[in-house]
């Protein structure tokens, strides 16, 4: 296939790929992102690319491997076009049967559609599900429908088309559209991304340069990569929307390296769209040229943040600098850099395609549109979800994620990742923007929602975080280098129970030195974590300082783990699986922990079928 | 300047162009593709192909977590630590993994058979706890289904 060297050429195109592919055909899509891909959906690929060819129906039903639906609790997923249903946790013995049934005689098979735990109702189309119905799909809507390896399928749902109206439009108006949608940047801080791309445009310069920041470093947030994994090319087309507003010629992508398929995904758009006349020199004929290098990180939380990113992609340590000047004035290698990351980069092509306007009426006066949000932890739709911004986190985390598992209480839920804070349950009908968050003590961040149940202990996650924060710091500024180190052996000592009332005072008054003399936002938040489950959960530290007790039954230190006599019926099943034989009894009697030799590793909870191990 | 390795790293460096600092984390990525971790006489040529100081070099390779400057088992399991899997126990799955093998985190077995990691997050937080074994996700793990890997892996190098 030629390049296209005019716009007409791509529009001819799509026609001539809608046509080969009729709305009705019929067609399988299975999930073939991460999480899926984990669960064994590759092997689910080539067994329905062997059950097709065996009845010789290869030819008349396509066969698709598609980017993340989002649904990854209940993975593999499979979708079947053109009714849309779905079928959920789908396995390799049961593709002969859905062949037979499903695809050749239409019939639907029950067990394998999605029942509502709380109704007991089965749902067949995707859509009618509760995870789903509550969703405003804008960024994630064509995850499941194409092949992210496969330009075609991007082109044939309308892909590009936004890069062809914005060449038409000049950067100016671009620049005046993206300006007007209100766009904020999806990677923690909000900050307009109109504002941004203008700034960089009128910086005087020979070169610009635009930045993808995939550096997804939040533990708990995965939308940057389900997007790359998903739909590259959506991002491909967002960059070159901005690169020509900004009047850029050159453009990085900085992707993790622990997101390998994200990598081979986004080389093999590249590609494609290199060869199609999409990325190089004169675009379609437009005079615009503009190419995408891939860099990988190597592992450091920090390169999240602009300027240290800059510093990874020039080959030096990711150290942050100081701002301003900010990149969009002075960035990579000197020059004016506009930064965005993943899911910003991925809502341009529909704000060009639809406009401000459209875009602006979704979400909220000062959050426009929506976001992604990794709806993770103790709740029971896990996966990604996409909603309009406004929403609250009780519609998200019950309507949505479908409440708390095991008919647990729901403690708080932690949003921002390391940078973020935890909201408790009186806070759970706030709406979910940029700037409510951030006055409730939480922030936005790149959209992690981990959702805490009466078993998360909030001291043990302020631990966590400090922990996390406390390798990941650069190094540069003394107050974040040393002050996490201290901040994180001052919880350890609480969690051991070996702290005051004084210990809890001074994590306070450090949190906030640090939290004010750091440099960039890694310091300047780290103390987030801390400062937010004190203000909400301080009882919980004081019951480890003063009690000397764990009320969630985490803290090792403070923790014992015994047999209830009543419960157990000694099957043997403690003592033969505990590691330090620190269970004692025999079969068809009661069991009993040696304290002495017990570890507390659980292990005796997990393989208890009579729920005989007490925590205390 | 020996040999095995100095073959080996040339042969990586010939697909990077000559002096582009930028390109100095992919090329650390690829040396460490091909060695499982960072040998320094690789770095040494890395840093000559490149034009950037060695100190520089090794300024990059020692600060990302993603780097190793030892050598590593020929089965690596890394532990997600992510604040998801954290809270569905990931603390308990890298005490186990220690205790099976009998080393701590980051190290690698005397019969450099096993390597223990942690990682920050892969992004499969839907999974959790997880645990990828040499590049196999193994999602909603507990301790002793991952015993039972472990041993698998090692009863097969046995035989």
């Amino acid at each position: 296939m030629a390049a296209f060297k005019n716009a007409k050429q791509l529009a001819d195109h799509r026609k001539k790929v809608v046509a080969s592919r009729p709305e009705n055909r019929k067609a399988i899509a299975v999930c073939a992102g991460t999480g899926c891909k984990a669960f064994g959906s590759y092997k689910l690929l080539d067994a329905f690319k062997k059950e097709l060819k065996k009845r010789k129906l290869d030819r008349k039903v396509e066969l698709r491997a598609t980017g993340c639906h989002g649904f990854c609790e209940r993975g593999p997923l499979v979708l079947f076009f053109p009714e849309g249903m779905l079928y959920q946790r789908v396995q390799v013995k049961d593709v002969e049967e859905i062949v037979k049934q499903t695809v050749v005689k239409e019939k639907v098979i029950d067990r394998l559609l999605y029942q509502d735990p709380t109704t007991g109702k089965k749902h067949k189309k995707e859509e009618d599900i509760p995870f789903y119905k509550h969703q405003a799909r804008l960024v994630l809507k064509n995850n499941g429908l194409i092949d992210p390896t496969s330009i075609d399928d991007y082109i044939r749902i309308g892909g590009y088309n936004s890069l062809v109206k914005a060449l038409g439009m000049g950067p100016e108006k671009v620049l005046k559209e993206v300006k007007a949608a209100k766009l904020r940047g999806r990677g923690g801080a909000g900050f307009p991304a109109g504002i941004k791309w203008e700034t960089c445009r009128n910086t005087e310069s020979d070169k610009r340069y635009v930045i993808c920041n995939a550096d997804e470093g939040d533990p708990g947030a995965f939308m940057d990569r389900s997007v790359l994994e998903g739909n590259p090319h959506s991002v491909v087309e967002g960059m070159l929307i901005g690169a020509y507003a900004i009047g850029a010629d050159e453009g990085y992508v900085y992707v993790r390296q622990e997101y390998p398929l994200a990598v081979e995904r986004l080389e093999i758009a590249l590609d494609a769209a290199r060869k199609q006349g999409l990325l190089g020199k004169n675009i379609l004929g437009s005079g615009f040229g503009f190419d995408i290098h891939i860099n990988r990180g190597g592992g450091a939380f920090v390169c999240g943040e602009e300027s240290a990113l800059i510093a990874s992609i020039e080959g030096h340590r990711g150290v942050p600098k100081r701002r301003p000047p900010y990149p969009a004035v002075c960035g990579l290698w000197g020059k004016p850099t506009n930064i965005n990351n993943v899911e910003t980069w991925a809502n341009v092509p529909p704000i060009i395609d639809r406009g401000a306007k459209w875009f602006a009426s979704i979400g909220t006066q000062g959050s426009t549109g929506t976001k992604i949000f990794s709806l993770v932890g103790k709740v029971n739709n896990t996966g990604l979800v996409e909603v309009p911004m406004g929403m609250t986190l009780r519609e998200i985390v019950f309507d949505i994620g479908g409440g708390i598992p095991g008919g647990k209480k729901f403690k708080a839920v932690q949003t921002g990742g390391p940078s973020g804070g935890c909201l408790p349950e009186k806070k759970l009908d706030v709406p979910v923007d940029f700037d409510t968050l951030l006055r409730e003590g939480a922030m936005m961040g790149s959209g992690g929602m981990i959702v805490m149940d009466e078993d998360t202990c909030m001291v043990d996650l302020a631990k966590y975080f400090l922990r996390f924060l406390k390798f990941e710091s650069c190094g540069n500024c003394t107050s974040c280098r040393d002050g996490l180190m201290r901040l994180h052996e001052l919880l350890v000592d609480i969690a051991a129970g070996r702290g005051t009332e004084a210990t809890i005072d001074l994590v306070e008054e450090l949190a906030q030195v640090v939290r004010d003399t750091s440099l960039c936002a890694l310091g300047s938040t780290a103390a987030n974590p801390v400062l937010s489950t004190l203000r909400y959960f301080r009882d919980e530290y004081e019951a480890h300082v003063l009690k000397k007790r764990c009320p969630a039954g985490v803290c090792k230190e403070l923790i014992t783990f015994r047999i209830d006599p009543k419960t157990c019926n000694g099957c043997t099943l403690c003592r033969v699986r505990c590691p330090q034989e620190a269970v004692v009894g025999k079969k068809g009697q009661v069991h009993k922990i040696i304290q002495k030799k017990c570890i507390k590793c659980g292990i005796c909870k997990d393989v208890c079928n009579q729920d005989a191990v007490i925590v205390e | 300047m020996s040999t095995a390795i100095a073959k080996q790293a040339h042969a990586v460096l010939k697909n990077h162009p000559r002096d582009e600092p930028s390109a100095l984390v992919n090329v650390l990525h690829d040396i460490q593709d091909e060695f499982r971790y960072l040998p320094e006489e690789a770095l040494r040529l890395a840093s000559e192909h490149l034009q950037i100081s060695t100190a520089q070099v090794f300024g990059v390779a020692s600060f990302f977590k993603g780097f190793h400057l030892k050598p590593r088992g020929e089965h690596i399991c890394t532990v997600c630590m992510g604040t998801a899997c954290h809270v569905r126990g990931a603390p308990r799955l890298l005490e186990q993994a220690e205790r099976d093998l009998g080393i701590s985190s980051g190290q690698t077995t005397p019969d450099l058979q096993f390597t223990i990691e942690e990682v920050n997050c892969v992004g499969a937080c839907a999974l959790g706890p997880l645990v990828i074994v040499d590049g196999e996700y193994n999602g909603n793990m507990t301790p002793h289904r991952l015993t039972k890997l472990v041993n698998k892996i090692q009863k097969k190098k046995g035989k």
